[in-house]
This record gives C-alpha cells, structure tokens and sequence, in this order.
C-alpha cells in the first residue's frame, strides 16, 4: 500500500467528514445529513474489496467518533464501518458495477451502517431512545445516502480506481 | 479448499480476520470509553484540535451561501410577517389588558430580567459551526471558541432566545456544546409563576418536534399551561447558572404509575436554526474576543 494511496484515502474521509457536519447540517432534515463517510467506504469497498474497505471503514468510524462535536461512546461507528466495508465490499464482482448495483449497496450499507450504530446505542443506552425514533432516523437517512449517490459515489469509485494496482487487469 | 469463495483465490478470498479483528478493537474502544473517566479523552481533544479548525473554515466558507434563502423572500411575504406580528402583539396588549393572570406573570418576567442582570456574568460570543448528524443520535454542536476565548468544560451557553446548552470538552479553539434538547440532557428548572422546582429532560429530537419533558419534585404541585420555566442553577454558576428562560409549558399530564407531575416545555431556542450563541463565563475572563459585560458593554 503506497502513502500516496493512505493519503488520498485519508483525504476523502476528513473531507466527508467535515463537509458532512458543517455544509450538509444546513440542509439536514429532522436534523439527518448524509452519512459521506458511510458513501466514501462504500466506494471504496466496490473498487478494492472488502479488506481495504473494512480497515477503511474502521479508520473513517474512528475518526465520525472522536471528531467534534461527537459524544457517543467511541468505537460505535468503527465498529458499524467497518461491518459495512466488508459488507459491501462482498458485493463487488469482476468489472465495474452497474448504476443499479452502486444504488442498491449504498442503500443496502446505509441500513445496515446505521442500524448497527442505533443497536449499539440500544445496548449501551447511548442515549436511551424509542425504537419507533430509531426507524424513522434510519429510513431518512438511507433515502438522503440514495440521494447523494449520484454526486459522491462516481469521483470517489474513480479515484480509488485510479489508484488501484495493476494486479486488477491480470 | 481455498476456491472456496471464488474464480480468484487470491483476489475474491476475504480475509475474515480482518473483520474480526476490527470488530474486536472496536469493541475494546466502546469498553474503554463507557467508563466515567474515560482514557480516549485525550485523544478526543487531539482529534478535536485537528478537525476545529478545519471545521471553522468550512463553517466560515458557507456562510455567505446558507443566507441565500433569505435573499428569495418575497416583499409579499414580508408584508404578511409584519401584519402576523402587529395581530399578535395588539393580541398580546389586550391580554395584559385584561387578565390578571398575565399580568402577574409580566411581572415575573421583569423580575427574571433583572435577576439576569444582576448575576455578574459575562458572555463569550460564538458562533455555531459544526452540528453533529442525527444518525448518532446525540444532539451536540461544535462554537468557533475554545480554551484561547476563556472557555473551559461545565459553563452554560445561551442565545438570546434562552438557554442552549452547556460546554462538553473544549480544544484551543473549538468547544463542544451539549444541546438541552439531547436524550442524555438534565437541567434544573423552575417554574416560574409557583418557584416549584423540578428536571427539564431533552427527548433526542431535533427541529419542530424538539419539546422537553419537565417532572416536578412535589408531586402535589402542577405547572400551569403557558408558564416559563427557567432554569434554578447550582453551586459556583456550574453547569447551568440560573435565572436563564428554558421554553414555556405547553401540556400537563400525570401518570398514574409515577408519582411526580410531568409536563412538556417548548424550549424557546430553535435548535434547527442554532448560529449565534454566547457561552457564560465569570466577569472578568480573559478571552481572544470582545466580552459582553453583564450590563450589555463590550470589553
């Protein structure tokens, strides 16, 4: 793994990052924003595969819990990250993936990317919430993943794309 | 064997211990950090002085678009505000006009005006400029202040609808704000017709919906509909100081099974809408900014 690829990988995430909490809160609803870090491992898991995009996922949940202004136990959305990499990244067959196939991943890790995260929250009361103000956090925030699909999903496929080894076309 | 999970052994072959480890480090960290005092402080406040900044200049970058909308709004729709709010302020005179009860209670606000005067605190202002998404389920915001404008952990931030909330953990030059809305928030509050005093408790929900549940210590008094609660305070001003306007009780209901009076307050901040705030600090602090004096001045 070359630093320029950790770089560039690095690089997409603290963006997603900051993007996610300081642009998009401006235009969250019910104060839901798209999870870009959530966009950017699921790119990532359809162009290099499920180990990358598990230790890429961890690295992004890592950094979703200790970043400002996050106050939830530490390790909630690494651990919810991570599963998604992997999962994701199990989807990937040889060539590239249709549209259909993108949408119906990110709407696919989206669930399963925030849904681990409330269940860990139901286990820890981190806070103590209703199951009913779970769903509904989850379903908008897999249509607002779905919506950015298009605008995040195709630059961040064709920059880990670019940066894959050769070993691809073999 | 190894063609188990694929044409490509080499390639397609997921490496389940990958997963398995990262699952069990993140384990560890939640562990690590469901303890009171928790040993990824410290690299809370490291991270936190990386993403602050980078937050500040995202925030100040957007600013000139978020008042876009502003822009779009119609003299039509102006001209409707001006007679929504000249209805209800002759609604209002009218009232003060005629109901005792409202001018008690107009009285007390004064009072509470005072009280706030008199307290001899400052307020560092600061701007929002990170909210934390609600997928995380926690209702927490990150102010362009930090440990260089005075602030540290505990201190009270308001705007000037009321109370916001109060400062988590501070970098050089951010500082993370829990909002009294959050499902983990407790504040002391008082009614202020009866002086009863009781807990404001955030429901986790942002926007329209935000409401705040209040419970009454004596279960035999009960809030009134449309009284102000504000908050009571406690010992050295930390963490809320009192005397600062929480929301207005909106409804009254007690359970059978619990003994207390619950009611709902509609807490007068907009949490959608959170940009200006000021964090409440002693007189006197020393700060990258201007202070505002408790009697309105800037130092």
């Amino acid at each position: 793994m070359s630093p320029l690829r950790v770089a560039a990988a690095a690089g997409a995430v603290v963006l997603a990052l900051v993007l996610q909490v300081s642009f998009f809160s401006h235009l969250a609803w019910e104060g839901i924003v798209p999870n870009l870090c959530l966009l950017v491992v699921v790119g990532a898991a359809l162009t290099r595969g499920p180990q990358f995009a598990a230790v890429l996922g961890f690295c992004a949940g890592l950094a979703l819990d200790l970043a400002p202004p996050a106050d939830h136990v530490a390790g909630r959305w690494a651990l919810a990250l991570a599963v998604v990499g992997y999962v994701a990244g199990r989807v990937r067959r040889e060539g590239r993936p249709t549209a259909g196939t993108v949408v119906a991943t990110v709407a696919a890790s989206s669930f399963v990317g925030t849904s681990v995260f409330a269940l860990t929250g139901l286990i820890l009361s981190d806070p103590a919430l209703g199951i009913p103000d779970l769903l509904q956090t989850v379903i908008l925030s897999v249509v607002w993943d779905v919506v950015l699909t298009p605008f995040v999903l195709p630059p961040v496929m064709l920059m880990f794309r670019r940066l894959e080894p050769d070993r691809s076309l073999a | 064997m190894s063609r188990r999970w694929g044409r490509d052994p080499d390639r397609d072959r997921p490496k389940t211990s990958v997963l398995v480890a990262l699952v069990l480090a993140s384990l560890t960290l939640i562990t690590l950090d469901s303890r009171t005092t928790s040993p990824l402080d410290p690299v809370r406040r490291a991270v936190g002085e990386v993403f602050g900044p980078a937050e500040v200049a995202t925030a100040t970058a957007v600013r000139p678009f978020t008042a876009v909308p502003d822009w779009f709004r119609s003299k039509d729709s102006m001209k409707q505000d001006l007679l929504d709010l000249q209805a209800e302020n002759s609604d209002l005179r009218s009232k003060i006009a005629t109901d005792d009860y409202a001018r008690n209670r107009l009285a007390e606000y004064d009072g509470l005006t005072a009280a706030a005067k008199d307290l001899g605190y400052s307020l560092v202002p600061a701007r929002v400029v990170a909210l934390g998404p609600s997928q995380s389920f926690s209702r927490t915001v990150t102010i362009d202040a930090g440990s260089k404008a005075g602030l540290r952990p505990d201190l009270t931030v308001v705007n000037d609808d009321g109370l916001v909330g109060r400062v988590l953990r501070v970098t050089r030059t951010t500082a993370t704000v829990l909002l009294i809305v959050d499902a983990d928030s407790v504040v002391g509050g008082r009614v202020g017709r009866s002086m009863e005093v009781g807990f404001v408790t955030g429901r986790g929900v942002l926007g329209g919906d935000g409401r705040l549940d209040l419970e009454l210590v004596d279960d035999t008094a009960i809030p009134g509909k449309g009284d102000a609660v504000v908050t009571w305070g406690s010992q050295g001003g930390g963490p809320y100081v009192s005397g600062v306007p929480i929301g207005e009780v909106t409804t009254v209901y007690s359970s059978l099974r619990e003994t207390a009076q619950r009611a709902v307050v509609d807490p007068y901040v907009d949490f959608g809408a959170l940009d200006l705030v000021g964090v409440v600090v002693p007189s006197g602090t020393a700060s990258d900014r201007s202070v505002i004096e408790a009697d309105g001045t800037l130092r």
